[in-house]
């Protein structure tokens, strides 16, 4: 080849290898636009709420002082909203899936069930609120309750719930199925003793994910009319006299940590600002917990199976 | 043939009484199977349930409310002053206030989701994927209201540090951020497209001694199509839904106006704010959120049914 030709080429090469490098470190900075903006987030909630992370803030009842306001109330209403969303969410969801993987004909009412079930993904959360306000508070007559709060929230990550446990069914070999039906095994022996229990890991990666979505979902339930100020703790669950279980938790007006928050950031007060940073700390601490015991599972999952 | 089958494979120790046994038995048995299986249609139906309940709370209250407000007036009027002694009900003004934040919103999560999903993709060691992906997901899984917290304490003071023109509560901050918040759903599921292109038509590319960079935006992304389009409908749906950001950080007055730089109120952030106060049920002003909510859950719908379309119009199948 020619020496001006080879020139050129090397031009070429030059030139695309340095737009090679260009986008490499463009794709760095984006990917770290977004890993500082966590830090950023986590460390200014950190720095601005941290005198008022003392025991007191747990343990102090909302309040018009400032410094005296604490998120008692929110987080045993968080706590008892979660419990609900969970004991509703968690079987209907696992059932769902497992219904649509291993006993599902193919035909239209399966069909519409999982066009179904992708589309409440795509639901915007608020509109669960508006489900909730026109069913569970009006038309059930639930009222603005622990139980309305923690039903609509099951309804909100139910599609998480059955998608990753239909992930994780699929996951299992066809050969374990045979294995069992070989040996006499009816459809409902062969789910309960293997089909479920092998896919325990995935179902409970998804219900943490769900459960870290819903526990920092605002706008629905102020949809349903949570009230933002709550000086009073539901009633005990636990009971000194003869049942021992109490029900009564369950109507109980509540309010939740987001909530709190909102109602927190929302006052022009500095001091209050301080609250809402304390607050936010709080509940990213513990989304941030809740995805990190997920990603273990998960992590450990791929790890240790070997079909 | 068949008989003489079945006769030798009957075992000659089985007396009528413990055929019958066994016969109850299986009885019992696809008893509970039937009983089981339709406990967990029934499960699997309560999605089908929910559908039908939103469509019925939604269509039932707006039919209240356009019994009152002429549905002419209510797509075409500018103001919205629902809470106003002498109430108007036009939903253009909200409509752009969610408009505008989505759009903000999209111009930061589009092009910085697929830088990201193409540098996870085709560029980073596995190593550095391994370790940032969990990052990504933790950006996504942050409650929404610490968002609009960050916007409304640590954007909009910077912004105005640049722009001192700007108000307090403005639609750009809260853009900026939710696009931030969006990233991780817009990436992931970009990334999952491009990592489904077979290796093959890479090393196609790096024969023809094309770059990593050549090969991302000539092979890959086209390749990639469908799945890169529909995370980004994807994205718009959810910016389009997303509530307590704009809620917290754009303000809650009603602006007919697409100008970033100033305060206005989404359709959702109007049902917070009217959940918020104390509505009677039944009332007009309680009616209009549900309007507002039918919407809503129109345009997300929409933008769903196109990702849909896109998927299966422009799927290549490898």
């Amino acid at each position: 080849m020619q020496q001006p030709q080879l020139v050129a080429i090397r031009t070429i090469i030059k030139s695309n290898k340095r737009w090679d490098l260009l986008f490499g470190v463009a794709g760095f900075v984006a990917l770290m636009i977004g890993v500082l903006t966590f830090a950023a987030l986590f460390a200014q909630m950190a720095y601005n709420g941290w005198e008022r992370l003392t025991p007191e803030f747990f343990t102090n009842f909302p309040s018009r002082r400032a410094p005296q306001a604490g998120i008692l109330s929110a987080w045993v209403g968080s706590l008892l909203v979660m419990l609900v969303t969970a004991l509703a969410a968690v079987p209907l969801g696992v059932a769902a899936g497992t219904y649509l993987e291993e006993y599902a004909p193919k035909n239209l009412i399966t069909d519409i069930i999982e066009i179904n079930v992708t589309n409440l993904a795509g639901v915007p959360s608020i509109v669960y609120g508006l489900l909730a306000l026109g069913i569970f508070v009006y038309a059930f007559g639930l009222g603005q309750s622990i139980l309305s709060a923690g039903l609509t929230l099951a309804l909100l990550i139910l599609p998480i719930v059955i998608v990753a446990t239909r992930e994780s069914i699929r996951a299992i070999p066809q050969h374990i199925r045979e294995g069992a039906y070989g040996l006499g095994a009816t459809r409902w022996q062969v789910t309960r003793d293997h089909i479920v229990p092998y896919s325990m890991p995935g179902i409970m990666t998804g219900v943490i994910i769900g459960m870290s979505r819903a526990i920092g979902e605002t706008a629905p339930i102020i949809t349903i009319g949570a009230l933002t100020f709550i000086a009073f703790l539901p009633p005990s669950p636990v009971t000194p006299e003869f049942p021992w279980i109490s029900f009564e938790w369950l109507k109980s007006g509540f309010t939740v940590m987001p909530i709190q928050m909102f109602n927190w950031t929302s006052r022009p007060e500095e001091a209050f600002q301080q609250n809402a940073a304390a607050a936010g700390f709080i509940l990213v601490l513990m989304t941030v917990a809740m995805n990190a015991i997920a990603i273990w599972i998960r992590y450990r999952l791929r790890k240790n199976i070997k079909w | 043939m068949s008989d003489s089958f079945t006769a030798t494979a009957q075992p000659h120790s089985l007396t009528p009484h413990t055929v019958s046994e066994r016969l109850a038995k299986k009885a019992f048995r696809n008893l509970k199977e039937r009983t089981i299986e339709t406990i967990l249609l029934a499960a699997a139906f309560v999605s089908v349930v929910a559908t039908l309940g939103i469509v019925w709370v939604l269509v039932s209250e707006s039919v209240h409310f356009f019994a009152n407000i002429p549905v002419h007036d209510f797509f075409t009027d500018t103001m919205w002053t629902p809470l106003f002694s002498e109430p108007r009900y036009g939903i253009l003004p909200l409509l752009l206030g969610t408009v505008t934040t989505s759009l903000v919103a999209l111009a930061v999560a589009i092009p910085l989701g697929t830088t990201i999903a193409i540098y996870l993709s085709e560029f980073a060691n596995p190593s550095i994927r391994e370790v940032v992906k969990p990052f990504l997901e933790l950006l996504g899984g942050i409650p929404t209201i610490v968002y609009g917290y960050f916007a409304l304490t640590v954007v909009t003071p910077l912004l105005q540090a640049l722009i001192p023109s700007l108000p307090g509560f403005n639609m750009l901050s809260a853009g900026i951020v939710m696009g931030i918040a969006i990233i991780p759903y817009v990436s992931s599921l970009a990334e999952d497209a491009m990592r489904a292109v077979p290796m093959n038509m890479r090393e196609g590319s790096y024969a023809m001694g094309g770059t990593r960079f050549q090969t991302a935006i000539n092979v890959v992304v086209p390749a990639a199509l469908s799945g890169v389009l529909s995370a980004y409908i994807l994205g718009i749906s959810r910016a389009v839904g997303e509530t307590m950001i704009v809620a917290v950080a754009a303000g809650m007055q009603p602006n007919f106006t697409m100008n970033p730089m100033e305060p206005a109120q989404t359709i959702s952030a109007y049902i917070v704010q009217v959940a918020l106060g104390d509505l009677p049920h039944g009332s007009i002003g309680y009616q209009s959120i549900f309007a507002a909510g039918l919407t809503l859950m129109l345009m997300t719908l929409a933008f769903n049914i196109l990702g849909h379309l896109i998927r299966r119009r422009y799927r290549e199948a490898y």
